[in-house]
């Protein structure tokens, strides 16, 4: 059995987004650019796209412009913010200690190079940044406030409204990186008072390969990607056409199943966790629960065993999943969400990170509660951590 | 990361060798690692007159390379006198094991010192000089 149970890490392109790439490959090729009327069906094909993005998170199409990815949108929001910023002499930077790298590790950049000031916000246990702690953290030097929609790892879902008040009120430009968010939740960027916001489209049964960022009108940031007269000038390349094309409709077809898929997953999610809490001792679920966890995201951690192992056990069953342990890390770092979140190193060690979406099946979370409590007991087993663990509260 | 390991590794991983504890054991030896925070545990039973190991047990905190490791080098000093285990290097059980990825060969140099500080162990209870421990960069 395969049972893949990573769709925060990736989605497949599911066969209607594929079927209306196709012919965008080999058949309608013509450059969008070009003056021939042979083109001009790429650049229909583009502003249909726009359209569909456009009205799923009720912006207008002149505020959609299409980047390379998700990363690329987060690069050219902050980028490109700061920069402006900085003619106005404005070099803060507000952002989270639980953004995804592609924010934090350009806040690093732009800390080193552009000698940007960077607060990182801390969250409560849950993963939830406080409006408060934003409004604090608020100087004259503010150039922008960047607060991811929902978090990666843990699935918690941040409240973005009224961080968007606050910075609309003060006249702060608010991006949000909604790679997550807008996979799983109603984006209505005018009712939440979004100034940017990036996505991706691999993360919604799109391709890999292809993003947008949302400008709302007025948001001028500094141009990241410099070159041709693309995207009104503004994003410079000749366009990724069936990407853009899968990604329009992967958008459309995903608000169009949205509220059944939210009520699908999130009672799924609940079944999964509560099967793991009932079967597994000492397990922790990290993040928070019902409506502010993002209904496709469990996050637990196993104290006493390594994400690693737990992965390859899991794998030999047939089921993918992901772990926010060193051991798994390039850095030998353990997840730095997780440690935002207040988890000790050992803790952050045993997390294991289980994604659902559409190849989810209800026999896959049965299956995975059948074999999981196994897997963990029998590496606990082999742990002195976890000896050390029950002797410390009694047990042993 | 994808975790491209050697079959040798797999095998060692999925069925560890010599997993357990000794009850009073002769020598009883930890490590730590500084990197990401694992830890070994090994058990030795030492033969009185011959020094020969019996026996070894350990048990792991770590990734699949730290257990892999553990395994093969619990089974290595397995039937070898305390003083040829000494020389066990941490090289060799990567080797026994058809290599561990560069990242991951921290997770060797642990089974070395698991079993060094629990060799030490033995010799200082059986009134023995202990050996100073060399410490790896790895
Ligand atoms: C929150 C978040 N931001 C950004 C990204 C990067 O998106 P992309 O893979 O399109 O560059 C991801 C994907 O892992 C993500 O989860
Ligand atoms: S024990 Fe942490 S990487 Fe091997």
């Amino acid at each position: 059995m395969f049972v893949y149970m990573d769709h925060t890490a990736t989605t497949p392109v599911s066969p209607e987004v594929l079927n209306a790439m196709i012919p965008y490959f080999s058949d309608v090729f013509g450059n969008p650019s070009s003056v021939y009327s042979f083109s001009r069906k790429s650049r229909g094909a583009i502003e249909k796209a726009r359209k569909q993005v456009a009205d799923a998170l009720n912006a207008d199409t002149s505020e959609i412009f299409f980047t390379g990815s998700g990363t690329e949108a987060d690069n050219w929001a902050l980028k490109g913010t700061l920069e402006k910023g900085k003619i106005a002499g404005k070099n803060h930077i507000i952002t989270t200690s639980i953004e995804h790298h592609a924010i934090l590790h350009t806040c690093e950049y732009l800390k080193k190079v552009e000698g940007a000031d960077i607060t990182y916000l801390p969250v409560n246990s849950e993963g939830m940044v406080s409006v408060d702690d934003v409004r604090n953290a608020i100087t004259d030097k503010t150039a922008i406030v960047s607060v991811m929609f929902a978090n990666n790892e843990v699935g918690t879902i941040q409240p973005i409204k009224e961080i968007g008040a606050l910075c609309r009120e003060r006249k702060i430009p608010f991006h949000t990186d909604a790679v997550q968010g807008a996979a799983h939740l109603d984006i209505d960027v005018k009712a939440m008072n979004i100034d940017m916001l990036s996505m991706s489209a691999h993360k919604m049964y799109g391709p890999k390969g292809v993003g947008a960022l949302y400008l709302r009108k007025g948001m001028r940031p500094e141009n990241f990607i410099h070159g041709g007269a693309q995207e009104k000038g503004r994003r410079a390349s000749t366009e990724n056409l069936a990407g853009i094309v899968g990604f329009g409709e992967a958008f459309e077809i995903l608000k169009g199943r949205l509220n059944e898929d939210k009520a699908i997953n999130s009672s799924r999610r609940d079944r999964l966790i509560a099967g793991i809490l009932e079967r597994i001792p000492h397990a922790k679920l990290n993040g928070a629960t019902g409506d502010n966890r993002l209904p496709n995201n469990i996050n637990f951690s196993f104290i006493g065993v390594e994400g690693e192992t737990l992965l390859l056990d899991l794998d030999a069953k047939g089921i993918s999943a992901s772990t926010g342990s060193a051991c798994s890390s390039e850095s030998l770092d353990p997840s730095h969400v997780l440690l935002a979140l207040g988890l000790k190193h050992e803790m952050a060690h045993g997390s294991l990170r289980f994604t659902i979406g559409r190849l989810t099946t209800d026999e896959h979370i049965d299956y995975l509660l059948e074999v999981l409590p196994e897997i963990v007991a029998r590496r606990r087993a082999m742990s002195p951590l976890w000896e050390d663990y029950l002797k410390s509260i009694g047990e042993k | 990361m994808a975790l491209d390991y050697s079959q040798k590794v797999m095998d060692h991983f999925i069925n560890p060798r010599n997993v357990g504890e000794i009850e009073n054991a002769d020598g009883v030896g930890e490590a730590g690692n500084p990197k990401c925070g694992d830890i070994m545990k090994i058990y030795l039973k030492v033969n009185p007159d011959t020094k020969i190991i019996d026996d070894v047990k350990f048990k792991t905190f770590g990734c699949a390379s730290a257990i892999a490791s553990s395994s093969m080098a619990t089974e290595m000093i397995k039937g070898r006198t305390i003083e040829d285990a000494w020389n066990l290097t941490n090289n060799a059980v990567a080797e026994a094991l058809d290599g561990l990825p560069p990242i991951k060969m921290h997770c060797s140099v642990l089974a070395e010192e698991a079993i060094h500080t629990a060799l030490n162990d033995y010799r200082e209870k059986h009134g023995m000089p202990v050996i100073p421990m060399e410490h790896h960069e790895d």
